[in-house]
């Protein structure tokens, strides 16, 4: 049976379309079949994070709108056999699809797939409306802000209101340094304060910059942010993943000097 | 609260953890700034029938308060009314 998650924030900017690509390729590594949809009509992005912007012919509109069939429209990624996109439409905008249009589309696509995931636009108007109509699960990514995390509590709302049962939190760019010293909020403060359940732990990690100029997606790499993606693929499939540790180490000097300073 | 927190100031993290605890308890009330505005001027008409406030210092929110029924936090109405002088009731 397939499942549908859509990706949402409410705040632009905190990694929907990093946490979809990262996820996505990381339930293909793990032999599912996978299909990532772009929702985010008129600013496009996923193609680019993902790195093949250079292989779109038709978009989701198109499919709506009958220009294609879907096979047409999906992009196989070469890298990875069970991994396809459908791109969303530049040139359009957010009106040129209705949820129950959404809806119909992924009951096409459930029928080929095991994990259906919607990058969802940032906001809470159409382009929202569209991406969550036809979703089983919902993950909410946040990062440590207050500005990112009101809109997250807003989201949440939003999405029991529409009905979607499971709902998980991502807290992404983790400043671990920052968090140590009290100068950003910590994992629990997030935790405590959204009360819905944590699903992954992303650090702040220079090489998803590196990983998004190339577009390569970074999920089952070395590095923390890779580690922590892979964790997420594995607690969606319903495994107990114990979450990263974190913390940064520090020398028994360092630790009597925090010490004195916290007094 | 251990002893060291006695002597700990408030990390930025902590503020901001108060600020959206707070910030979301209005949230989701839906209360919005109008709603609110309206209820203020209402206290402020009641309140003035009794006595003689001071409408510019009035301030209320919608906070958290530990609730007597053991359901955790509940939100409720504050409302800090500085009075100027109480009215001899005629």
């Amino acid at each position: 049976m397939s499942e549908v998650i859509v990706i949402t924030s409410g705040k632009g900017g905190v990694g929907k379309t990093t946490t979809t690509a990262n996820v996505g390729t990381g339930l293909a590594q793990l032999d599912k079949k996978v299909v990532l949809i772009d929702t985010d009509i008129g600013l496009r992005n996923l193609d680019v994070v993902m790195g093949l912007e250079n292989r779109i012919v038709y978009n989701l509109v198109d499919v709506v709108e009958g220009n294609c069939r879907m096979k047409q429209a999906l992009i196989k990624d070469k890298r990875y056999p069970n991994l396809s996109l459908l791109p969303s439409a530049q040139t359009r905008d957010k009106s040129a699809v209705s949820p129950e249009q959404m809806i119909k589309l992924i009951d096409e696509l459930r029928e080929e797939f095991d994990y259906i995931l919607l990058d969802c636009p940032a906001g809470i108007e159409q382009g929202f409306k569209n991406a969550i109509a036809g979703a089983d699960r919902a993950l909410v990514v946040t990062t440590p802000e207050v500005s990112a995390i009101r809109d997250a509590d807003r989201i949440i709302g939003l999405l029991g209101a529409n009905e979607i049962k499971q709902t998980e939190l991502i807290v992404n760019r983790l400043r671990m340094d920052m968090v140590k010293r009290g100068d950003m909020m910590n994992i629990n403060d997030v935790t405590d304060i959204l009360a819905i359940d944590l699903i992954g732990a992303v650090p702040d990690d220079e090489q998803i910059v590196i990983s998004t100029n190339q577009g390569e997606p970074l999920v089952g790499s070395d590095c923390l942010a890779g580690k922590a993606f892979a964790n997420i693929c594995h607690r969606i499939l319903g495994e107990e993943v114990p979450f990263l540790d974190l913390e940064i180490k520090s020398s028994v000097w360092g630790k009597l000097k925090e010490i004195f300073k916290k007094n | 609260m251990g002893l060291m927190d006695l002597f700990r100031k408030k990390t930025p993290g902590d503020i901001a953890k108060d600020r959206l605890k707070l910030l979301l308890v209005s949230d989701r009330a839906g209360c919005s700034p109008e709603v609110m505005e309206k209820i203020k001027n209402d206290i402020i008409q009641v309140i003035s029938k009794y006595m003689e406030i001071d409408a510019e210092g009035l301030d209320i929110q919608i906070t958290q308060t530990e609730s007597e029924g053991n359901n955790g936090n509940v939100p409720a109405l504050y409302a800090n009314i500085p009075i100027k002088d109480i009215k001899r009731s005629s």
